[in-house]
Parts: C-alpha cells; structure tokens; sequence
C-alpha cells in the first residue's frame, strides 16, 4: 500500500501564509461574490475552499482575489473535474493543471469526487454515479494511484449524492469506498449532505453508513442544502442542490459523524442562490458548535 | 431504436452518456430505483442536471444577450446549443466560445441581427477576465528607441486584448443592455461599431474605436510593425487618425512590450482579413 505525504513536497511555503487548518474551526465555500467582504472584513472562519476548475484561466481577477485571501487563511482544493470514476484514462492536461494549481496555492487539502464527467462527446458537466463492480474499483483505484503520484500528495476522495443504482453494482458504497481506501491509502472526504441525500434515495440507513465507513481516512466533512422533490410514486427524491441552509436531519447526522470519529475540518457548500457572507458564516459558526457539543 | 446496453464498465459509461445527452433515446438498462426497477424519473435528474447547469454556465457569461431576448427566449436558444454542443474540457468559463456564431445561425433570433455580435462582446469580455497578466508599458518606453528604428517598431499588445467589428452599433446595444447603463435610445441604423476589449489591471475595460482602428489594432495584434499595421489602416476607405490611435495605444494600456527589428523590414507575415 502506498502512503503519501500530507503536504505538498513542491515548491517553497511564504512564512506568512497561514498552512495548516486549525482542526476545529470550520470553513466554507469561497464564492466571486464574498471576495471583497472577505478582504474588507477579514472574517473569523477557519479556510476558504475552492473549487479547482474556477481557477485555471491564466489569470485575472479569480488569480488575484485568490492570492489575497490565501496570505490570509488556509485554503482546500476541492476538485470536481477529474473524473476519477471514468472508465477511461484520467486527462494528463487536467493533472497537470492541478498540480500547477495546487503548487502556487499550497492548499491544506485536495480531494476529488468519486464520479464521472468525461465522454467521448465532451465534458459532461455533472458528477455522474458509477456502479459498484469490481471492474469500477479497479479502474479507480488505478486513477487515484496515478493523481496521488503524479500530484505528489494525499488526495482525499468525496463520497457521492447518487439518484440511480446499477443492477450490477456487487458493492455496497461504503464496501466500496473502503476498499478504494486500503488499496490506494487515499483519504475521505466525508459529505455528510450526500449521506443523507443518498440514503433517502436509495433507502439505506444513513447512520449505519457512518458507522461502516473508514473513520481514520476521513480528513474533512463537507455540509450543504438538499431540495426535495417527488419520486414518481410520491415519495421524497432528495437533490443535492447546495442552494440553502444545511438541512437540520444532516446536522443531526453530522453530529453522530462527530461522535463516531472526532473533530475534523468541515466545510459549508453554497453554491447556488449564494447568500450574503454573514449567513455563510453563521452556518460555519454552526457547525463548529455542533462539532463541540458532539466531542464534548 | 435499439442500441448496445453492454454491462462492461466502459459500455455502460458511453450509453449512460449518450442517453444523458439525447433525451429521445430510452434510459440505460440497468438504471434503477430502490425497487429495482428501472426510473426514467432518475435518470431524468442527470439529464435535467447537465442541462440546466450548461444553461445556466451560459446565463452567466452572457448576461447582456439574457437581456435583450428574455429568460425564456434565452433557455430555449441555450438548450439547443448544449445539447448540440458539450463542454471540451472541465473549466466552465470555456464553454460556449462559439455560441455567438450558433446564435448568428439560430434562426428564430434571426430579426435580432446584432445579436450575435453582442454576445461577440460578452465573450470578448470574459476572456479578457480570465487572460494572463501582463504589465502595461507607458509611453516613455519609446522615448530610447532611435528615430531610425521606428519604422521597424513593433509592439507587442497585452493578452488580455480583443478587437470586434460589427455591422451593427452592438457596443452601444450591449452598453444598454448592462446594468450600469440603461435609458439610453439606439437606432440600428447608428452603423457599425468597432471595438476594444482588455484588461490592463484587475478591470475589464471595453472601449469604442474610432473608424480603422479595428484593422490597425488587429494587425497589431498578429504581429505587424507600427509602420506595415498603419499602411493597412490607411488602405481602408475610413479616413485613419494614426495619432489618435497612437495615443490610444497608451491610454488604454494596450503594450506590454516593443521590439525593433530590421531582420525582415518589408515583412508580409501579416495576415489579412
């Protein structure tokens, strides 16, 4: 089994530059509208997270904004188009331009989602649900090798919010993503939203999947809003929408996730009718509350 | 019709997609709910999913074109081009470069004639935002360089640097339709329009041309001299004010470098048209 430094072994770290996430204090999503708040304000929160594709054009304004926020707090690198459940080979352009990424802005964390985007008509802009086959978790564990590798570093995997299964699938999700863990030695990120989103879903027990999960490979939470709409028999399909408030159902979820593994950076997802920063952070204030009470 | 459902990982990712992307092919088989049963209703989710986000991506890079035809006009247009037209890479602020042309051949926005040359805009706009840094030089950087070298000037422009020319007065039509200018009145036969687009510091600036300054920037920028980008400007039927676009030159921070050089002085490397 392969290990894989925490930090990045490339490039130098600016002393001034905040570099390891205090372990309790949460963080949210950095979103274009927040910039100048952020700059102005210089809130109490413990890092900002991006998503890794907003900020791969040569330059401008995301570039800029990002530097300035990054001399202040410690930021994550959230990926979302890798494309680490496709079936073919993962884009040496796109690892690339992750690593380029990831050297200039020394995130605490990178991690990536268990899904697929890429097809041979295009980049299909979803994180689309793999099954559970024993094909699947080989041609993943391959991928997550090959990122960790040419990335130098500890990537942590995010569990889906799925809306189908597959009649193939010979794994439960948490079997799987167990065993993606002991071959690759990669670690999780936990989506406490996409949990709950998933179990309703599929009718499986949220709680039991925290229980049956990996707890030692999880380096971060992440928490955001669901939308319920209707399954055609008339009960609740959930969305995993990221367009409101944490749903009180995944804090309560949360909570027991706390109690199971200990305190872990969590970050707050916002990422359609994006609030007013103040509301952001109270969400993230929120979250260090409950991770407090549930560690006790 | 019927088509191939293999079970392998790699079949069942290509006719997952494919049925994402074409709304008229059955679901994948194999797709199935809590019952085990297959739900068209769920799969529907990833195909509403795709959509509305390219839509969406869209919305966001062309708020003006939103504008000037309405949301559900807009939706409609944008739908047909994402499902024709998937996204080449990950980073979402590429998509849709060609969707001015799509919308210069989309036929029920064919009595908006300018508006593909205002959506030109709103993309010039947005690579601008997104292109490299350079440092703007002032005019002083001229100041060493030998009278006699001048005609072998050649200046290099900052990357962020966009030249359009529309039939259309679409500068003024995409300045209405943004949220800062409103209340204004343009009439179509204003004529045409040239524009610059660049973004010399953190802020994207647009600027009118004056009449030629499209052919003179525009040779510029692919590699003219002063001297060769200037006779193409006086070639055109418009009367060219070199001075004033000279001084523009500097005004709007356009050059991050100069270069003299007399190995090719009669270069004809400058592409036309």
């Amino acid at each position: 089994m392969k290990t894989f430094n925490d930090q990045s072994s490339h490039g130098s770290i600016a002393p001034a530059r905040p570099k390891s996430l205090p372990s309790l204090k949460a963080g949210v999503g950095l979103k274009p509208e927040h910039y100048r708040a952020i700059l102005d304000q210089h809130p109490a929160v413990g890092f900002f997270e991006i998503h890794a594709e907003n900020y791969m054009g040569d330059g401008g304004p995301p570039h800029r904004y990002l530097t300035a926020i990054r001399e202040m707090y410690p930021i994550s690198i959230h990926g979302v188009g890798l494309s680490i459940g496709s079936s073919g080979p993962l884009s040496e352009a796109h690892l690339l331009r992750l690593k380029v990424l990831i050297e200039r802005y020394e995130p605490a964390m990178f991690s990536e989602h268990l899904a697929w985007s890429t097809h041979p008509s295009g980049y299909l802009n979803d994180l689309l649900p793999i099954p559970y086959t024993k094909e699947a978790l080989r041609r993943v564990v391959e991928h997550i090798d090959t990122a960790q590798a040419f990335l130098g570093r500890r990537l942590l995997l995010e569990n889906p919010s799925t809306y189908v299964q597959f009649a193939e699938s010979s794994y439960s999700e948490p079997d799987f993503i167990n065993e993606i863990v002991r071959r690759t030695g990669c670690g999780l990120l936990l989506d406490v939203n996409n949990i709950y989103v998933s179990a309703n879903n599929h009718g499986f027990d949220p709680y039991a999947y925290v229980d049956q999960i990996n707890h030692l490979a999880v380096g971060e939470i992440h928490l955001a809003g669901h939308t319920r709409e209707l399954d055609t028999d008339g009960s609740p399909l959930l969305i995993d929408t990221h367009d409101r408030y944490v749903d009180d159902a995944v804090w309560s979820l949360y909570a027991h996730a706390i109690r199971s593994i200990g305190g872990v950076s969590t970050m707050i997802e916002w990422d359609a009718n994006i609030p007013d920063l103040p509301v952001l952070l109270a969400e993230s204030d929120l979250a260090n509350a409950v991770s407090l009470a549930a560690t006790g | 019709m019927p088509f191939p459902q293999p079970r392998t990982f790699h079949g069942r990712q290509l006719v997952f997609g494919q049925a994402l992307l074409d709304a008229s092919r059955p679901i994948p088989d194999g797709v199935i709910g809590p019952d085990g049963r297959p739900s068209v209703r769920r799969f529907n989710v990833y195909r509403n999913n795709v959509v509305a986000g390219q839509v969406s991506t869209l919305c966001d890079a062309y708020p003006a074109t939103v504008k000037l035809v309405g949301e559900e006009f807009f939706h409609a247009m944008a739908r047909d081009y994402v499902v024709t037209h998937s996204p080449i890479s990950p980073m979402m602020f590429d998509y849709g470069s060609d969707f001015p042309d799509f919308i210069d051949a989309f036929p029920p926005a064919s009595g908006l004639p300018y508006l593909g040359d205002v959506a030109r805009i709103e993309r010039a706009w947005v690579e601008a935002y997104h292109s490299a840094e350079s440092l703007p030089l002032s005019a002083s950087c001229l100041k060493d360089i030998l009278a006699n070298d001048l005609r072998f000037l050649s200046l290099q422009l900052h990357p962020s640097t966009r030249i359009l020319q529309s039939r259309f007065p679409a500068l003024s039509i995409w300045r209405m339709n943004t949220e800062s200018n409103e209340g204004q009145t343009i009439h179509l036969d204003d004529g045409p329009e040239e524009v610059l687009v660049v973004r010399p510091d953190a802020d994207v600036h647009v600027y009118p041309l004056p009449k030629g300054g499209a052919r003179f920037f525009k040779a510029l920028l692919q590699g003219a001299s002063m001297v060769d980008a200037a006779d193409q400007a006086f070639e055109s039927d418009d009367p060219f004010d070199l001075v004033a676009h000279m001084a523009m030159l500097f005004e709007a921070q356009l050059v991050v470098g100069t270069r003299t050089t007399q190995d090719n002085p009669h270069s004809s490397g400058v592409q036309h048209g």
